[in-house]
């Protein structure tokens, strides 16, 4: 069991499956950054959570529950939790976009569902997700090999947090629409246990006074100086 | 993480700035002048007497944009910044850094050897477009010398001596500045560098510029979780930013002094628009410092490869990018900070 304070949030799985890195460096280092994507992704968001509950014939409609496990040490939000008369739930998760390759919104809406039976008390065999530009649900069954991904990627999160671990960078294609890039500076690993020494190469000049900066255009105007 | 960097400066004396929606609403005598929206800036920075509502301060401070009271002529009254990226495992590491005089030793020599070499160079980019042989020659003598200071600054064994070496290439810098200058014309000479107040139009340009890049390095601090007051060259000072400081040493000649050189090269700042106080405190008119921001602010805008990361950026994101590679180097991503070192 875990307390309170040892609880990590749900959409840090996310982060841990795009890139262990990102994830370390939001939920350890916490340095946050916000692009387009974010902003756009949490106004989706509040739409879906904006809405009061609904009843509709035979389903209840929750939106923007909490949701917590003791057992697991997970605390997050589901956008939409439906209530079927008859004990059935099914959350829903909403995305931006289409669906990914990697299994991410399926670990995220799984590890909402083992928070949901445990505080229900109740077993959910299947959730939906809902993409923006798909405008259907597609459907995903909580089979034991998505469970058992779940879980083993929350014990990875816990680890890294735990050992404040960040792992190295390295520039992938990914890196070009990850929201953190300005401030992980992948770049810079490429001369990673180098530095020192490419120190020591910018600041190799001798006297020579034809060692002049090129890379920089703007002049200071010096060649307005008529010869006396 | 913001890419433009649009830093808005307010001088009118009387201003009013309010929050509308997600946008900064500049108002003049109750008349809006101006809307611009939160997330095309990097900053703001109030020059006299400018009032800001607190709901922008709050706006701001969620949008990390930060906020800077200035005097008019750039002396830093207060800021305004949001909680800046809780990032206790890297302040924790630069106060660590901080109290250790060997780490501390290590990064300052960095900063140093760094403005040094960027000063060196740009005597030696004066040297090259001048077209006065008797300028010439001064420049590049001096920049031989500077070369001897490069190697001392990288060699020093304690802080005094590296602060030693630091105001002799100060001198020797600003021995020859008169020498980039084309329209020598009286009273627009520099004497010798004086701060508070300045007592030449020179100084009087170079305290402005220096100030706004301390306001920019200020912002580059917070934004990337470290604490711009714990300096490693500046040591702790009440009041005093001492990592900006730090981290502008590498800009000073580069941006602030070229800057500096080309507005009077061009006439774009002339004697007349000076005050001369009776103390001899020299001060910046009014319509001139907006003059000095536009060209600050245009250059900042100008495209440059950075040498160690290889990448593509503005000159205003140089700063920031400086502070970021220190807080990368301080969380033991790369081994060794990589100054900006202007090649
Ligand atoms: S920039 Fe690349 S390496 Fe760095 S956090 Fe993002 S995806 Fe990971």
């Amino acid at each position: 069991m875990f307390t309170d304070n040892q609880l990590l949030p749900i959409s840090a799985l996310q982060h841990l499956i795009f890139c262990e890195r990102q994830c370390a460096l939001i939920h350890v280092e916490q340095l946050w950054a916000e692009n387009v994507l974010t902003v756009e992704g949490r106004h989706l968001h509040d739409k879906a959570h904006d809405g009061p509950s609904e009843t509709a014939r035979d389903i209840r409609i929750a939106r923007g529950l909490w949701l917590k496990s003791n057992r697991l040490g997970l605390i997050g939000q589901a956008d939409v939790v439906e209530f079927h008369r008859g004990g059935v739930v099914r959350p829903i998760e909403y995305k931006r976009g289409k669906p990914k390759k990697d299994a991410s919104d399926r670990i995220q809406l799984c590890a909402q569902t083992l928070c949901l039976e445990e505080m229900l008390e109740t077993d959910i065999d299947e959730g939906f997700l809902f993409y923006g530009t798909r405008k259907r649900r597609t459907k995903v069954e909580f089979d034991a090999s998505i469970r058992d991904l779940t879980m083993r990627k929350i014990e990875r999160l816990r680890q890294m947090i735990e050992d404040r671990e960040t792992p190295t960078a390295r520039r992938m294609p990914k890196c070009e629409k990850c929201s953190l890039v300005e401030l992980c500076l992948p770049d810079s690993q490429r001369f990673r246990n180098g530095v020192a020494a490419w120190n020591d190469r910018q600041f190799h000049c001798d006297d020579d006074v034809d060692d002049v900066p090129e890379t920089d255009p703007f002049d200071i105007g010096l060649d307005l100086l008529e010869p006396r | 993480m913001k890419k433009h960097l649009n830093t808005l400066f307010v001088t009118t004396e009387g201003a009013y700035l309010k929050k509308d929606g997600q946008a900064v609403v500049v108002s003049i005598e109750k008349q809006n002048r101006l809307r611009l929206p939160l997330h095309n800036l990097d900053g703001i920075v109030c020059l006299g007497n400018i009032m800001c509502s607190p709901a922008l301060m709050g706006a701001c401070a969620r949008a990390g944009v930060s906020i800077s009271f200035l005097t008019p002529y750039g002396g830093f009254i207060a800021a305004v910044n949001g909680y800046s990226p809780g990032n206790v495992l890297l302040r924790r590491e630069q106060y660590r850094r901080a109290d250790d005089p060997d780490s501390t030793l290590h990064i300052a020599r960095h900063f140093v050897s760094a403005k040094i070499a960027n000063s060196r160079s740009v005597l030696l980019r004066a040297a090259r477009d001048s077209r006065d042989a008797e300028s010439k020659s001064a420049l590049q003598s001096t920049a031989k010398l500077m070369m001897r200071n490069i190697r001392a600054a990288r060699n020093a064994t304690t802080l005094d001596s590296l602060r030693g070496t630091e105001g002799e290439s100060a001198n020797t810098y600003f021995s020859v500045f008169n020498q980039m200058m084309s329209n020598r014309v009286k009273g627009m000479e520099f004497t010798f560098r004086s701060r508070r107040p300045p007592l030449d139009r020179i100084n009087a340009l170079l305290s402005f510029l220096y100030s706004m890049l301390t306001h920019d390095a200020r912002s580059a601090c917070e934004a990337t979780g470290l604490d711009a007051a714990v300096g490693f060259l500046h040591r702790d000072r009440p009041g005093r930013p001492g990592l900006s400081l730090d981290l502008i040493e590498e800009f000073r000649a580069f941006l602030a002094d070229r800057l500096v050189l080309s507005l009077l090269n061009r006439k774009q700042i002339q004697a007349r628009d000076f005050d001369v106080t009776e103390s001899g405190a020299v001060l910046l008119k009014e319509k001139p410092r907006k003059e000095v921001l536009a060209a600050y602010q245009k250059r900042k805008q100008d495209v440059i490869t950075h040498p160690f990361l290889n990448e593509k950026t503005t000159v205003g994101l140089l700063v920031h990018l400086q502070a970021r590679l220190l807080a990368r180097y301080l969380r033991g991503d790369i081994d060794d900070y990589p100054p900006f070192v202007w090649r």
